[in-house]
């Protein structure tokens, strides 16, 4: 510990600390206020009126759930997937890690339809899958594989730079001391990754919350069954009705926002504990 | 670990773990998370896209390059690259500054502030876009105030720009929080008790350090700022040939049935990405060669 | 430093690049007008646009350029509402219009007296396209509701295609039935036969006929004959219900814009072009039904008979239709969410 909170080492805490919170509250925060403002023009009674529909609230399970499980899928196989690319050679690395990003590069309604035309009944994945009985094009088996699509490059790019500049002694003593690689990799190297995972996995969660894109084309739009919160806030939208939108935006808004602060404290908090965050 | 994280730059980092026996796995574990890791990658990223080439070429090449060299085509990805041209550097300006200010000191409300900073990903990208039609529209805010004077924001380049600065808002600082954090502050602390300003500290010491980092977050940045559609689309106006960004572009093509074109233009989103990657692995090289040049001995 | 050279010449870059967009965005002040339509309208108006500016300049010198606006219709409409300059709204059904007098006074009160035909230059109505011989066998909407038959229609919540079919459907039932409550009822047997909602027409063609989800897909007769035309004829045939709805779509003025930028007897023009044989042809041409007879007559062997009735006529307006049916909370919802 050698700074403390009365005393500061380093330069420049008020200069950044100033300057994020004026970008921030210019480009994040002063325009969602809007949106909250904007529901204000509902009583509370017609507020929530709106939010708690049966059908607005199926969504939110479906939204919130279906986006947690893909965040997770996305964890493990995100972190495979960075230890592939930063631990061993292969033929086509280059490829597979210049294809990462490409969730992020495709407009999301190509995202959708590719994966759609992939995924149907007659496509190159699905033609194998109906036989078996799955079905993921127009069910919310296919939602889940667009959200696992778009957030899959947060997993990997965030445990990605935390792999390569990890120190290769810390592994090399621990085996000296004689744990094994397994033991290695639980006790030595997923404690130093789990902060950068958490991340990852928050930030793939927020992203698929939010996706309307790439799952209008797969989802199959069923009220009650496959629809998503986004969907809602259009349909509103489609009859003039802002604060009914912006009222189910708040919603979504307000749970993103705890559901990130629990995952965020976690993250802090696995931090201090292996005593990383000097 | 602080002190030995300078520099790990090479062609290829798999090198200095697969070389030593403590940092290696049993080849059955090896191929058991490179075919597990693998097999996920092709079905959930290059599948997609060799479908969107097949699309793409599905009427050959004459079609997709005309597809392309189209008026509409070519101002929609000027549009797009203006758009990415201005929203990355400001974002990249702001993710540093946050993550040195998140990373380095201890003040109260950090968590609080680092989810303000993701709070634009979970934003539904519609509502990322009706925001600033609530604030700029012609009912909204400063609605009366700036057709009184002429001002256009939204329908226009500048509502535009502010849509894709608030989407790709959280991807350079988020990408830098963490590993700042995981590098703690002792190099940082040395350099200034030895007498560096502000600014050297940063420049020698943090940034060559945060490198890899800074430059994922800016091809996410950058990759995010060219492929939005919900948020832009519902600033642009959709005026052919004037606020089509290729994203939307890409839609118009599809809805007329001109599938062909679609994913040509789509494909064009996937080759820019590539680009970005090309430069880094173009920056990783020249680091690299730089470092051996002037460090024989520590080259790894 | 060496990498600050690069650094400023970016700079220098960026700063051309952003003057280059503020002067773009100054030069757009020619003479233009822009017309704001709905999604599936783009071919129409590509075609439309030429040949009108090249009629105005024969007649008056003066060159114009009409730049189009596509996407959802609602969202459009909204757009309009919050600031897109759009000289001339051109729709698929009125009350997207009569949202730009409800919010902000934009189009006369009387825009409908304005044009011939209730200001409406064509119309279309709902069909079945279905596969290649009909082996389903479907001739009317009665058979839309049997047991087992998968239907495609767009979602009537967020698609004013999908709200044409659900109407059609609805009027249907009432002339069979004679009561809301039978009419709901079949309506209610119908959509249990929906396995997929698209958020627009196009993404409903596309799931039918590229994703082979379906037996039938409801859709605009323009979007049936387009698809038998170019997606591929040989694997689809178009069947006409014994009655259909009449789908009008509206055209108007945005006055308080044109006033404002001098465009109003251009934007009059370009309207009144619309209704003109010419513009009548090229409407026909991109199988919408025109309004006049001659062409219509030149085109007769693309448009069989159909009995159609008007939203105004059997469900009481737009108005009401909408509150009835399409609020939420009301019978669409209700159907949807108790299926």
């Amino acid at each position: 510990m050698a700074a403390t909170k009365t005393f500061r080492v380093l330069p420049g805490f008020n200069i950044t600390l100033g300057f994020t919170l004026a970008y921030l509250s210019l480009i994040v925060l002063i325009p969602l206020s809007a949106v909250f403002l904007k529901t204000t023009s509902l009583s509370f009674a017609e507020y929530w009126h709106v939010v708690t529909a049966p059908r607005v609230v199926a969504t939110y399970k479906l939204s919130f759930g279906l986006s947690l499980v893909a965040a997770a899928i996305n964890s493990v196989f995100g972190l495979m997937l960075a230890w592939a690319l930063v631990r061993y050679s292969f033929p086509g690395k280059r490829l597979v890690d210049a294809l990462v990003d490409l969730p992020f590069a495709l407009p999301t309604a190509v995202a959708g339809i590719a994966l759609t035309a992939l995924y149907a009944k007659n496509g190159w994945i699905g033609q194998y899958l109906d036989p078996l009985g799955i079905q993921v094009a127009f069910k919310p088996l296919g939602i889940l594989v667009a959200l696992v699509f778009i957030g899959l490059p947060f997993v990997v790019r965030t445990v990605q730079p935390i792999l390569e500049d990890l120190d290769t002694e810390l592994e090399e003593a621990a085996t000296s001391l004689g744990a094994h690689r397994w033991q290695t990799f639980r006790h030595v190297i997923l404690p130093i990754l789990l902060p950068a995972l958490l991340t990852g996995f928050a930030l793939a969660f927020a992203r698929a919350v939010g996706e309307y894109g790439s799952v209008i084309f797969i989802a199959g739009n069923i009220p009650m069954v496959s629809e998503i919160t986004p969907l809602m806030i259009i349909t509103k939208l489609e009859q003039y009705d802002y604060a009914g939108a912006t009222a189910i935006a708040t919603v979504m808004l307000m749970l993103s926002f705890t559901l990130l602060l629990i995952i965020n404290g976690l993250q802090a908090w696995t931090s201090k504990r292996t005593g990383r965050d000097r | 670990m602080a002190g030995a994280t300078t520099f790990h730059i090479g062609i290829d980092h798999a090198h200095r773990f697969e070389s030593k026996a403590a940092t290696r796995e049993t080849p059955v574990v090896k191929w058991l998370i490179l075919g597990i890791s693998l097999t996920f990658f092709v079905v959930f990223l290059l599948m997609p896209l060799i479908a969107v080439f097949v699309e793409a070429f599905r009427k050959g090449w004459e079609t997709y390059l005309t597809a392309l060299v189209e008026p509409d085509a070519l101002s929609a990805i000027k549009l797009t690259i203006l758009a990415a041209v201005i929203s990355v550097p400001l974002n990249l300006v702001f993710g540093v500054c946050a993550a040195w200010a998140i990373a380095k000191f201890e003040f109260r409300g950090k968590q609080f502030l680092i989810t303000l900073i993701d709070l634009p990903f979970s934003v539904s990208p519609v509502i990322a876009g009706l925001v600033f039609v609530l604030l700029f529209g012609a009912q909204g805010w400063f609605g009366s105030w700036l057709s009184d004077n002429d001002i256009r924001i939204i329908f226009a380049v500048p509502g535009i720009v502010l849509a894709t600065l608030f989407v790709t808002f959280p991807f350079v600082a988020r990408e830098l929080i963490p590993l700042m954090q995981a590098q703690g502050r002792e190099e940082e602390e040395a350099a200034v008790v030895l007498g560096a300003r502000g600014f050297q500290t940063f420049w020698y010491v943090t940034l060559p350090n945060i490198k890899w980092g800074l430059m994922y977050g800016v091809i996410l940045c950058n990759a995010r700022a060219m492929g939005e559609f919900g948020a832009v689309s519902v600033v642009s106006g959709h005026i052919r040939g004037q606020t089509n960004t290729l994203p939307l572009h890409v839609e118009i093509l599809y809805n007329e049935y001109q599938f062909a074109a679609a994913f040509a233009a789509a494909s064009v989103l996937a080759v820019l990405a590539l680009v970005t990657l090309v430069i880094k692995t173009w920056v990783e090289n020249r680091a690299a060669q730089s470092h051996k040049d002037s460090n024989r001995d520590d080259a790894s | 430093m060496a990498a600050q050279a690069p650094a400023r010449r970016t700079l220098r870059r960026l700063v051309t690049a952003v003057a280059f967009a503020l002067t773009a965005g100054g030069a757009l002040a020619q003479t233009s007008i822009l017309n704001v339509s709905y999604d599936v309208s783009r071919e129409l108006y590509k075609d439309i646009n030429p040949v009108f500016s090249a009629q105005w300049k024969a007649r008056t010198g003066e060159v114009v350029t009409v730049n189009q606006s596509h996407g959802g219709s609602s969202k459009q409409a909204m757009s309009i509402t919050e600031g897109l300059e759009a000289d001339v709204i051109t729709m698929n059904q009125s009350p997207d219009i009569d949202i730009l007098l409800e919010r902000g006074n934009l189009v006369a009160a009387d825009w409908r007296k304005r044009f011939p035909h209730d200001a409406t230059p064509y119309t279309t109505t709902s069909v079945f396209l279905v596969r290649k011989g009909n082996p389903k066998g479907i001739k009317d909407w009665g058979d839309l509701t049997r047991a087992g038959l998968q239907v495609i229609v767009p979602n009537p919540k967020t698609s004013g295609n999908g709200r044409y079919t659900y109407l059609a459907a609805w009027g249907y039932a009432l002339d069979k039935t004679g009561s809301d409550a039978g009419a709901k009822d079949f309506v209610t047997k119908l959509l249990a036969n929906v396995p997929v909602l698209d958020g627009g027409g196009r993404g409903a063609t596309t799931t039918f006929t590229q994703r082979d989800v379906g037996d039938v897909l409801v859709t605009f007769e323009n979007e049936a004959i387009l698809i038998a035309k170019e997606v591929g004829g040989a694997k689809f045939d178009i069947v006409y219900p014994s009655v259909s709805i009449d789908g009008s779509a509206p055209v108007a003025v945005v006055e308080k814009v044109t006033e404002k930028r001098g465009t109003t007897k251009v934007a009059e023009a370009y309207l009144n072009f619309l209704f003109s044989p010419e513009g009548q042809e090229i409407i026909a041409s991109h199988n919408f039904r025109p309004r006049d007879p001659a062409v219509l007559k030149k085109f007769a062997a693309q448009f069989p008979a159909i009995r159609t009735f008007s939203v105004d006529d059997k469900l009481g307006g737009w108005k009401a239709a909408n509150a009835k049916h399409f609020a939420d909370g009301a019978i669409y919802d209700q159907i949807m969410v108790n299926r």
